[in-house]
């Protein structure tokens, strides 16, 4: 079989086109035109995302580490889809509202999450640990494409509050088969909901390929329901940035929603339980690691005199602080007591929680001073 | 004091509901100009407007996600699923989300979601319209589940779902709609939605029932008193939280206990209850725990119905059976 990094094309229509991507920064760091997607970035705003790119991808990595010393039960690594959140995160203004899958530790980066914080629902002591109000990112949603409902409807309410700001809802590949990524489209079309769709297309869902979910590509499901879809390169930070900008701008002023297929790959597995050798061939990993998210800023960055050695060595000496930082706050993160199984199941008062939480506390206290304490 | 068909005291609690609070939507399948294939949000639309009562998309996934992403944006949404058997694709949305984001959040999110449900036959309707899925419910934690069973606790109940911060699956007996009572719609004095009420006082033999039941469990204490049996009747009102000391204060003081619902015995409410009791009454009760409902079949074709839904008779039946212990 031969290896194709571009997969996602029709391979059954035959006489189609390859579809176009937008791409403002090739893998070889040369800055490229697109007439309607351009950008200006200041050399400062660039060192930024560099910085947010290299930050992220180091605290994926001690996630993974953690996960292989047995302090996390399970990890979902971003290895690859960097630039793909990155852009997205970052063209969202303090208004808008991010609706994520488990994976989205970069936008969740860029919404000013304590990356520790992620940690807690893989580390099983609880499910989330954060107040999606404060930073305008919701909870890690682990089913997938419930969430792009959620998103919707949070854009509803956006309309009805007549405010200036958009939703922004993160699924993957696999979730375009998903119902309710199909009935969101449906809402938000008819509603014309200030929505935009941020389909990560890493290209697997877990094991499966994307000709398992689709014979068209993903950017063109949008028609069918009335709205625009665009293909990015997903491993493209300006781009990304670019294009998610432009959408949430329609999305706020009234335009209604587009679903952006940002083309990237997962380069890890699907999480540290899965093994991709069983279905992915090495190759395909070696063709898009030509494409890397970081490298390519780098080059462009080194080329264009953006950035001196001095400021990649102090970025890089920074991740590893960081790094440092997440595995010690990790390992210092306490197990909840027993009785919080019991907490926050409801918001008001509900007597079969008093009743179990007491009838089990009183359980707990027959074994106190049973082991001499 | 005002007289109301259950439906239109519904109708009337939303109305009130929505003029107390902007935040407060309705949405759901033909609940606009239409008025709900039940008419219980008759009017509602043409009152408060295309943005305050949404006519959806079919699709019950996309209505309860919404709502949800409604709730956390601040709005307090009633979602009306048409007939029961239709919830079951916004299963997964109720199950996995609704329930369970709360505690996900660790008290940060509150999903203020009312899910309305006609539910139960006896309508004479086609498959997937007379079915009680409560126990689905009871079973999720996260959930509060309750059931109206006359217009008076439909205005009121309605009104205490819709204010309060957790999500409730609120039944409502379809069959009952149009079944006329006095509704205080002045006072705000209302019995608590999540307490149990004894709606006829007895002595020996507790029939405990909700929604559509309840009404059935009346006839019978009538009938039994014939007999020269003082049977009391509980309506339950709220299945999730259960109050469970009314319920054991009635069963010790009568030590005879029948559970009346139309959902299938095998598995159903009345089997919690009935181990809930026996745990608690054992010592007082004269006889087992009784349980009168639908039988562990698919709901039959409506000719079928009356011979499956629980009757005056088969109440009558069990209350007979629990005398012979």
């Amino acid at each position: 079989m031969a290896i194709d990094a571009s997969r996602g094309f029709s391979q059954l229509g035959g006489t189609e086109d390859p579809p176009e991507l937008v791409q403002l920064l090739t893998p070889e760091g040369e800055r490229v035109e697109h007439p309607d997607y351009d950008i200006e970035l200041t050399p400062d705003e660039i060192r930024g995302l560099y910085r947010d790119l290299v930050l992220v991808r180091r605290v994926d990595l001690e996630a993974v580490a953690l996960q292989r010393q047995g302090e996390l039960g399970i990890w979902a690594s971003l290895l690859g889809q960097e630039a793909a959140q990155i852009g997205s995160g970052r063209a969202m203004t303090d208004a808008d509202m991010a609706f994520p899958t488990y994976r989205e530790h970069g936008v969740a980066w860029c919404r000013d999450v304590d990356p520790v914080k992620l940690l807690g629902l893989f580390r099983g002591v609880n499910h989330g640990g954060w107040n999606p109000a404060e930073h305008n990112f919701h909870l890690y949603t682990i089913v997938i494409g419930s969430q792009t409902l959620h998103a919707v409807g949070y854009a509803m309410g956006i309309q009805r509050d007549s405010a200036e700001a958009a939703a922004l809802v993160y699924f993957g590949d696999g979730a375009t088969s998903q119902g309710d990524v199909n009935e969101s489209f449906i809402w938000a079309s008819v509603f014309n909901a200030p929505v935009v769709f941020f389909c990560q297309n890493n290209q697997w869902a877990i094991s499966e390929p994307l000709e398992k979910q689709s014979r068209i590509p993903l950017y063109r499901r949008a028609s069918g329901f009335g709205f625009p879809g665009i293909r990015v390169d997903g491993n493209d930070v300006f781009a990304c940035l670019a294009v998610t900008r432009k959408a949430l701008d329609d999305a706020r002023s009234g335009q209604g929603p587009t679903l952006i297929e940002a083309f990237t790959y997962r380069m890890g597995a699907h999480t540290t339980s899965d093994d991709p050798t069983r279905y992915r061939v090495a190759g395909e990993l070696e063709a898009w690691k030509l494409k890397d998210p970081i490298e390519r800023v780098k080059a462009y960055m080194f080329k264009n005199q953006l950035a001196d050695q001095e400021f990649f060595d102090a970025i890089d000496t920074e991740a590893d602080q960081l790094g440092r930082d997440v595995r010690k706050r990790c390992l210092a993160m306490p197990d909840p007591g027993p009785l919080a199984i019991f907490d926050h199941v409801y918001a008001e008062r509900h007597a079969l929680m008093d009743e179990e939480r007491e009838q089990f506390a009183a359980y707990l206290a027959t074994f106190e001073g049973a082991d001499g304490s | 004091m005002t007289t109301l068909a259950l439906a239109k005291a519904i109708n009337e609690g939303l109305r009130k509901a929505m003029e107390d609070d902007p935040k407060v939507l309705v949405m759901g399948e033909d609940v606009g100009k239409l008025g709900g294939v039940f008419r219980v949000t008759d009017g509602l639309q043409k009152d408060f407007g295309e943005l305050r009562v949404i006519d959806t998309p079919l699709a019950e996934s996309g209505i309860i996600g919404t709502a949800i992403g409604l709730a956390l944006r601040g709005y307090r949404p009633v979602c009306e699923i048409q007939f029961d058997g239709f919830v079951f694709p916004a299963a997964d949305q109720i199950i996995t989300q609704l329930a369970k984001m709360p505690m996900r959040s660790l008290g940060e999110l509150k999903l203020p979601v009312v899910i309305r449900i006609p539910c139960g036959g006896g309508i004479g309707a086609v498959e997937h319209h007379s079915e009680s899925p409560e126990a689905y419910f009871t079973h999720t934690s996260g959930l509060r589940v309750v059931a109206c069973s006359n217009p008076a606790d439909g205005y009121s109940m309605i009104q205490q779902a819709i204010r309060c911060d957790d999500p409730v699956i609120f039944f409502e007996p379809k069959r009952r709609y149009w079944e006329k009572a006095e509704v205080d719609t002045a006072g705000a004095d209302w019995y608590p939605f999540d307490a149990a009420k004894i709606v006829r006082p007895g002595t020996d033999l507790t029939l405990i029932a909700y929604g559509p039941m309840v009404k059935t469990c009346l006839e019978a204490a009538t009938a039994a008193e014939e007999d020269g049996r003082s049977v009391e009747v509980v309506d339950l009102r709220s299945l999730n939280p259960l109050d469970s000391a009314l319920v054991m204060e009635s069963v010790k003081r009568t030590g005879r206990c029948a559970v009346v619902h139309e959902a299938p015995v095998f598995s159903g409410y009345g089997a919690e209850l009935a181990a809930r009791i026996t745990e608690t009454c054992f010592y007082r009760l004269e006889a087992p725990v009784l349980r009168v409902g639908g039988f562990s079949t698919p709901y039959p074709p409506s000719r079928l119905e009356d011979h499956y839904l629980p009757d005056l008779d088969r109440v009558l039946d069990a209350v007979d059976r629990s005398f012979t212990f």
